[in-house]
């Protein structure tokens, strides 16, 4: 009995809020008349409307109630997907690899755009997707990655390659620094104080004008170079289309780029494949769903911790630097708190952990409004509605199952519904 | 069978735990023998969880010593190792009254997991590990090793790639024991293993316990189910009010008034009494 009046009720109370909401905003129309402005009411509109939510609600919940009934066990959507994934991985990388060779150099620059949010994305997997600490200021190792880079190469004279792992490593330190008082905080005390960090990197960008010429930014960073080759308008000597006796052409620098990134990316994504094949990654995901659990195993959880924070802030700053070569350059204002939530938007879509997950969500994520840009300030409501639809169909993210690091026998993959989501 | 005195492994001496003005242990002293089944056991909140947090390090005792004497004869002063050091250094593992398994890791996984300090020094810290050199995969092969060996003796082998998480109950109790011998203790606490179990897999755990005390570990156990402590134990503590009321052999301890008075709520008028029915 209950059970079939629940859906109705709720329903009833839907349809009331949305009379609430549509009686004035739909239901009242100001008309600019003859003799000045007019109220004029449309009961019919607002009946219609708040008729739709009535239905609308009332089939969403039998449609709910209809699913509960189905074991929870892992969906079968989750199988095929994982199926398909063994193909769709190496399908991305194929279309990766010759998409310089299909798309025009604006597309190409999208595409190096999206593959540093995938590089971001996969950097960030780590440190929340494996290890369940929730970061909300990822954006400042990207930062500490281009002020490095940009700053070391403008004091020293070195070029892109030679400071790109120093970079990284800047950035990991600063991972370490930031790491070592913030990891005693758990779950959402964690995501304020990284979040709290995150500006605070981008507030002395601004401010310390003698070292980062504060709002201004730095310009002129070096281009990076193909052993030495540069990518510049002419063909003079040492240039890449002087050597290999080109037609200069800016769309050569953009190609190059793309596959700088695309290297760049595929290294993070191959480290870390490794790493959760072995102890570090391993345990990185046992935090994430116990802590208490690893402390009794004897495992240091304040390092181990840490390890996670540094190889993500390592990737970050590499992301970093290349960003900053990329743009020749940077100022605070691209180091916004927007960075870091698109970046934790894509590894959450994508499903926690999961690093074709990650893929996929940066292409819908940075991708999908590019694309859609014709469609103007339409494309930010689609996109809302899409983020809405995942919620609700899939709230775990793209791929929310969890394959196992080893097996003895046949790996099979683990329903979301027992792997946790770590609370810091 | 076992020498009539085994020699301490753990001396607790005057351990007091505070929380505020409460006293939930206060000057408890017991010694946990080697090779023995030590129980403690006592009333709802007589501080048996709260001791056992201390000796595990997830408690800093307000005063007191905890002393753990190796085969080998050293000694570790637990109330001052920093918490992970004591499972690792010290060798004395745990487990949780609401069982704590990784459960959405594999039931191997979780047993590899509690040998991360061995494989993490094979990987070189990580480094090696990634670039594939070094002893990794010698280290793995044994590290699989042992945990099919523990598989074998818990009978979940063919579990082996299900998520932990999936396994029914004393599964995972089993699972989580042989997590914590994974990480080749010298002193075991169980912090009620047979809670919620049924009889048959209660005796699948006394024998599993009994295993473990003879190939060389010994036993420190939480547990309300008196069958299972008379059973097994060698030797048993009882706590009351923080306070240790009795301290003997299963037969010794059953027969103790205060700890019958304990038991069923008597007053100390009572005690004579129940000496008498006793006796």
């Amino acid at each position: 009995m209950t059970r079939a009046k629940a859906p109705l009720v709720d329903a009833f109370l839907s349809a009331l809020i949305a009379l609430g909401l549509f009686a004035p905003m739909v239901g009242l129309v100001t008309m600019v008349g003859p003799h000045g402005i007019t109220l004029t009411a449309r009961p019919r509109a607002v009946l219609a409307l708040v008729a739709a939510v009535f239905v609308g609600r009332l089939a969403l919940r039998l449609w709910q109630a209809q699913r509960r009934l189905v074991p929870a066990a892992p969906g079968r959507f989750a199988i095929t997907f994982l199926a398909a994934a063994r193909y769709i991985g190496p399908v991305l990388l194929a279309v990766a690899l010759v998409l310089p060779a299909l798309v025009g150099r604006a597309r190409l620059d999208l595409g190096v755009l999206v593959l540093t949010y995938v590089m971001l994305g996969w950097g960030l997997n780590i440190v929340v997707g494996l290890a369940g600490l929730l970061d909300l200021g990822y954006v400042a190792f990207y930062a500490v990655g281009a002020y490095s880079y940009a700053l070391i190469a403008e004091a020293s004279g070195l070029g892109f390659w030679s400071c790109l792992p120093v970079a990284g490593l800047l950035a990991a330190l600063w991972g370490v620094t930031l790491g070592f008082p913030v990891l005693r905080l758990r779950g959402d005390y964690l995501a304020i104080v990284t979040l709290a960090f995150g500006e605070i990197i981008r507030i002395v960008l601004l401010n310390w004008v003698s070292l980062t010429n504060g709002p201004n930014g730095i310009s002129g960073i070096p281009r990076p170079t193909l052993f030495g080759l540069r990518f510049t308008a002419g063909d003079g000597p040492g240039t890449f289309a002087g050597f290999f006796h080109l037609a200069p052409s800016p769309t050569q620098r953009v190609v190059f780029l793309y596959y700088v990134i695309l290297g760049l990316a595929l290294l993070t994504n191959w480290v870390t494949i490794r790493l959760r094949r072995q102890p570090l990654g391993r345990v990185w995901e046992a935090l994430r769903e116990d802590e208490i659990a690893c402390r009794s195993l004897g495992i240091n959880v304040t390092t181990t911790k840490l390890t996670a924070f540094a190889v993500g802030a390592f990737f970050g700053g590499i992301a970093g630097a290349f960003f900053a070569t990329r743009q020749g350059f940077i100022s605070p204002e691209s180091f916004t708190f927007m960075e870091s939530a698109t970046v934790l938007a894509i590894v959450v879509l994508g499903g926690m952990g999961s690093q074709l997950g990650v893929v996929l969500a940066a292409v819908v994520m940075i991708g999908g409004p590019e694309l859609f840009r014709p469609l103007a300030d339409d494309r930010m409501l689609i996109f809302g509605l899409a983020l809405v639809v995942m919620m609700v169909l899939r709230p775990r993210g793209l791929i929310s199952v969890r394959t196992p690091s080893i097996a003895l026998g046949k790996a099979t993959v683990i329903s979301a519904d027992f792997v946790t989501e770590g609370h810091g | 069978m076992n020498p009539p005195a085994p020699a301490p492994l753990l001396e607790v001496v005057d351990l007091t735990m505070r929380f505020g003005g409460l006293k939930a242990i206060d000057q408890l002293s017991f010694v946990a023998r080697r090779g023995e089944i030590t129980a403690v056991i006592g009333p709802n909140g007589a501080g048996k969880t709260t001791a056992f947090n201390c000796i595990t390090g997830f408690y800093r005792p307000s005063s007191g010593a905890l002393r753990l004497t190796h085969a080998d004869g050293r000694i570790f002063q637990l109330e001052r190792l920093p918490g992970h050091r004591i499972a690792r250094r010290a060798g004395v593992a745990r487990t949780f009254q609401n069982i704590r398994l990784f459960a959405g890791m594999t039931v191997l996984e979780n047993l590899l997991v509690a040998q991360h300090a061995p494989l993490m020094a094979a990987t070189g810290f990580g480094v090696l590990g990634v670039l594939g050199l070094g002893g990794y995969a010698a280290a793995e092969r044994r590290a699989i090793a042992k945990a099919r060996a523990w598989l074998e003796r818990i009978d979940l082998m063919a579990r082996a790639d299900a998520p932990a998480g999936a396994l029914p109950y004393g599964a995972q109790r089993r699972l989580e024991i042989a997590r914590a011998m994974c990480t080749d203790p010298v002193l075991l606490c169980l912090d009620e293993p047979a809670a919620g179990l049924n009889p048959r897999e209660s005796e699948e755990l006394n024998t599993l316990l009994l295993r473990i005390r003879d190939d060389g570990c010994s036993l420190l156990l939480i547990e309300h189910d008196m069958g299972v402590v008379m059973r097994i134990s060698d030797h048993i503590i009882v706590l009351d009010h923080g306070r240790k009321i009795s301290d003997g052999t299963p037969a010794e301890v059953r027969a103790d008034p205060h700890v019958i008075a304990a038991y069923l709520g008597e007053g100390d008028e009572g005690i004579e009494q129940e000496t008498e029915s006793v006796a």
